[in-house]
């Protein structure tokens, strides 16, 4: 149930604090982050703790047909080396995820891609676990594998012969799978109709577009101590879902979830990757085995081998009229899941939403597939799903614009989506400012100046892109807030910081209903027995659905105060400060006042064979970018002169800390843009390392990077906001695209956009193709 | 096979046991609980794990505890005051600036910044670039933590009164 909207950004009536809402306040845990004393998962210990590493498959796609742990075993400080067979007497069913049960903790008889776990070492000694570990001896009989996503959908060799849906996520629950193919979920989405618009259209484009496999590459790598005995077990991980962790660990171990405890400190670094369960599986089997606490930290290689984002087939075929209308558009996405599902099935469904982009377009067809292959698994990176289809739906409408010689900028404009119109789903589009942000980023290009060409071998272009995401939903926060006798206040939240500024964010929506500073708020570490639901820090929907939990327990403490001191025989509309009222009330500085919030929009689930519904999303984000680029037409070097980014995100609640999100995001996909690739060979990743896997450095900001939220007011959010997270990712890598092709006239339909992809693109347009060029 | 080293922890003597094989970073966490520098990369090519070691900043993932017998050691805890904790201007800087998101990567940064501003007390736009690029931040606040080093050379060239 939506709850009704209060006091979009005004101050507390007799506000003497002033507004908290709106303060660039530094973040309340920067001390603990500048002394090197905030604490991660992966520099925790718990005293008597035991180590534990992991052997990992050599192939894609085999039977298991012996592991020899014995030379393991018998190294001097090895506690106990495990496999499934060890895991399978503690936990009878050792399989979870999301969306499927399909991921074992270790693997049983069969693995599904190099690098899946099979066997753990424990001891207290970390090195000499990892010395074990190479002793460790694996037979497979090796399977045919697949791991182009275009062959996954149309091949007969099966990553898993059977699909088991997790049932678990409400937006997830019609999820069953396709028998005997590699497809986890299938969305469609149909409105109009596209065959007979395409045969009426003026013009007609179809183009193809790849995303590569990139990494999330949190800097503190995945990291999950489990402390089990037969009354509890106690985890502390790194993870963005301790509410989800709690309900699955209970489930394998068939539990009540109060017997489970998450316990989440400072999270370096997440983007998607902690999210749902992790190491947390794997660390609580080892612990019940050993009957000691367990870490299971993984080193930066190892997270290659665990949770990657989604490579991507984008075919897309748009039909336009006489007039520059877009009529009708057709967009087949292939998504690259890997060998486990993860959340993949949510980014098909998600992203499918709006894989036709922000355009008003009477006649879609999408279909949205996400598959299984034997490559690491892919789930949710900073976008899920969107900053890939962006790339190829802004790609494909540049050409489109360039081919019927209209200025990109005045081709979309057109076509935007306005207030008031349906979006694909049926949705009535609201308060999302598209217009605006393409706007402001095209007066920061001067794009009505033309830009100079340049001189000699180097060639200057520009380009845009626009896009829309719709806010995941049916989710639901849960917060509670106490006020103690000497009237300081305490909020129990389970939204995880890990760099985005949500406790600061949190504490300010607090001030701002209580009207106290919002540094006066003290945020308790997150903690399942304490803080209570949330349904996980993920995809910008946090500070829209936190933001009105953390407002309702706020305001329902508000109220209580004011009951409180009329009952203590306060005029009406008393200042009497806290401490005061508690000691009138209890005689002393004793009890409490307790807020609660519970805050989940509604949610009309599309209708399964058409994607239709006219209640997808509570809110709608966008952003465009434009960069100005300068292409070494003798080398294929691309210097990025400038990158602008602007962004709705309703009302910012700490301009500061939106900011270093919005450039934040956009570096991250500058890497995702430029460099960034997992390169694998017969399902084995070659670079599995940051010598050999480049991301955003110093030297790569761009000259020139210009970041603005653009006015906006969100009526439903929490004092006008909307989540930022994702925002600034959307629209980078196509904006680049376009403007090379704007600088040097070639067209690069796969990522990244190396100096090597422009430099052949080159030679091809020059009629001369390097030898190797098929 | 242990053995005992002895060395300078930032500014107290102290001694450990460790083995051949172990790394600062581990000596450092392990046996005096300082958590500031941190394993990441394991390479490194990062930056977590940055230490000083005789005023010259190492990777302490790939440095040998063994090395330090001797040497003066300093971490990231040893930037605030000692005995008030006051921020030195490098920390404070950098939380003006908000030149950090998850702060995993901070430590490595304030001890780089700290040194470039040691041995160039106005460093211009294109040093600070290159005297941290071998430090990396995911969550890419290069532009912040340009401004924070920028911010804390006017802070030290300018002391606040007491």
């Amino acid at each position: 149930m939506a709850t009704s909207i209060t006091q979009g950004g005004q101050a507390a009536p007799g506000a003497k604090v002033g507004g908290q809402v709106g303060r660039s306040l530094p973040r309340l845990e920067a001390r603990a982050k500048v002394t090197g004393r905030a604490e991660y998962t992966h520099t925790m210990r718990l005293a008597g703790m035991l180590h534990a590493k992991i052997f990992r498959s050599t192939v894609a796609h085999g039977r298991i047909k012996s592991i020899d742990v014995s030379a393991a075993a018998k190294v001097p400080g090895v506690y106990r080396v495990v496999t499934a067979d060890d895991v399978r007497k503690v936990i009878p069913s050792p399989y979870y995820g999301p969306a499927f049960h399909d991921q074992p903790i270790l693997a049983i008889d069969k693995v599904h891609y190099v690098g899946e776990p099979v066997a753990a070492v424990v001891a207290a000694d970390p090195h000499v676990a990892e010395e074990a570990v190479q002793l460790i001896v694996a037979n497979y009989e090796e399977l045919p594998a697949v791991f182009d996503e275009i062959e996954a959908a149309h091949n007969k060799t099966l990553v898993h012969e059977e699909l088991k849906p997790a049932g678990t996520f409400a937006d997830l629950k019609h999820l069953k799978g396709r028998k005997g193919t590699n497809v986890a979920l299938d969305f469609k989405l149909r409105r109009g109709d596209v065959d007979k618009a395409f045969a009426e259209a003026a013009h007609v484009f179809e183009h193809t577009f790849h995303t590569q496999k990139v990494l999330h590459l949190p800097l503190e790598p995945f990291a999950s101590i489990a402390d089990w005995n037969e009354s509890g077990v106690t985890i502390y991980s790194a993870t963005q879902g301790p509410s989800f962790v709690r309900t699955e660990i209970a489930r394998l171990l068939g539990w009540p979830e109060n017997r489970v405890r998450i316990k989440v400190p400072y999270l370096g670094g997440g983007f998607g990757a902690k999210l749902y369960i992790k190491m947390e599986a794997l660390a609580t089997a080892l612990s019940m085995i050993v009957r000691r606490s367990v870490k299971v930290a993984l080193t930066m290689e190892e997270q290659f081998y665990t949770i990657t984002r989604h490579p991507s087939t984008f075919r897309i075929k748009t039909g336009v009229d006489a007039t520059g209308r877009i009529t009708a558009r057709k967009c087949e996405v292939y998504w690259n899941g890997g060998a486990y599902a993860d959340v993949g099935p949510r980014v098909a469904q998600k992203s499918g939403f709006t894989a036709s982009g922000p355009y008003d377009i009477d006649n879609v067809w999408v279909d949205s597939y996400a598959l299984y292959t034997n490559l690491p698994p892919a789930g949710a990176l900073r976008g899920f799903g969107i900053p890939q289809l962006v790339w190829g739906y802004e790609s494909h409408t540049d050409m489109i614009a360039r081919a019927l010689k209209l200025d990109p900028i005045e081709f979309r404009r057109k076509n935007l989506l306005r207030e008031g119109r349906p979006q694909a789903t049926g949705q009535i589009v609201r308060e999302v400012q598209l217009e605006a942000v393409l706007d402001r980023v095209a007066e920061r290009l001067n794009w009505g100046k033309p830009l100079p060409a340049g001189t000699g071998a180097l060639r200057r272009g520009r380009g845009v892109a626009v896009a829309i995401k719709a806010v995941i939903a049916p989710t639901t926060s849960v917060a509670n807030l106490t006020i103690a006798g000497d009237g300081s206040t305490t909020l129990y939240c389970g939204t995880i910081d890990m760099g985005q500024g949500s406790d600061t964010a949190m504490a300010q929506i607090v001030g701002e209903v209580l009207d106290i500073p919002a540094e006066t708020v003290r945020i308790v570490p997150r903690d399942t027995d304490v803080t209570p639901y949330d349904m996980g820090t993920l995809g910008s929907r946090s500070l829209y659905h936190m933001g009105h939990a953390v407002r309702l327990a706020a305001e329902e403490a508000r109220a209580k105060i004011k009951a409180m001191a009329r009952e203590v025989g306060e005029p009406e509309g008393s200042n009497i400060p806290l401490p005061d009222l508690f000691k009138k009330k209890f005689g002393m500085q004793a009890g409490n006042i307790v807020g609660t919030g519970t805050y989940k929009p509604d949610y009309v689930p599309p209708d399964p064979a058409t994607g239709l519904t006219d209640n997808v999303t509570p809110f709608w984000m966008c952003a465009a970018s434009g960069a100005e680029v300068e292409v070494d037409t003798e080398t294929g070097h691309v210097r990025i002169a400038r990158l602008v980014t602007a962004v709705d995100c309703g009302r910012p609640v700490n301009p500061k800390i939106v900011e270093t999100q919005i450039s934040g995001a956009v570096l991250m996909h500058l890497g995702f843009t430029m460099f960034e690739t997992m390169h694998i060979d017969a399902g084995q990743v070659t670079n599995a390392s940051l010598a050999d896997y480049k991301i955003p450095a110093m030297l790569d900001v761009p000259q020139v990077m210009e970041n603005e939220a653009v006015d906006s007011h969100l009526a439903s959010g929490p004092f006008g906001a909307k989540g930022v997270g994702e925002t600034a990712t959307f629209c980078v890598s196509p904006a680049i695209a376009n403007a090379i092709e704007d600088a040097c006239g070639v067209r690069l339909t796969s990522l990244p956009l190396t100096p090597e992809a422009v430099f052949r693109a080159l030679r091809v347009q020059a009629n001369a193709p390097l030898e190797d060029e098929e | 096979m242990t053995r005992t080293i002895s060395f300078s922890l930032n500014g107290e003597q102290v001694s450990a046991e460790i083995k051949p094989h172990h790394n600062l970073v581990e000596v450092l966490q392990r046996e005096f609980n300082l958590m500031g520098a941190r394993e990441s990369c394991g390479q490194g090519m990062c930056g977590c794990c940055t230490v000083l070691v005789n005023g010259e900043a190492v990777s302490g993932c790939l440095y040998l505890a063994a090395f330090v017998d001797g040497a003066e050691v300093k971490t990231v805890e040893s930037l605030a005051e000692a005995r008030t904790q006051a921020l030195s201007p490098v920390q404070e800087a950098f939380i003006e600036a908000g030149a950090f998101q998850c702060g995993y990567c901070t430590p490595g940064f304030l001890l780089m910044t700290t040194q470039l501003l040691d041995r160039y007390p106005e460093p211009d736009e294109d040093q600070i670039r290159h005297y941290l690029s071998g430090n990396l931040c995911r969550c890419g606040a290069y532009p912040e933590i340009v401004d924070a080093v920028k911010l804390a050379a006017r802070k030290r060239k300018n002391p606040r009164p007491a």
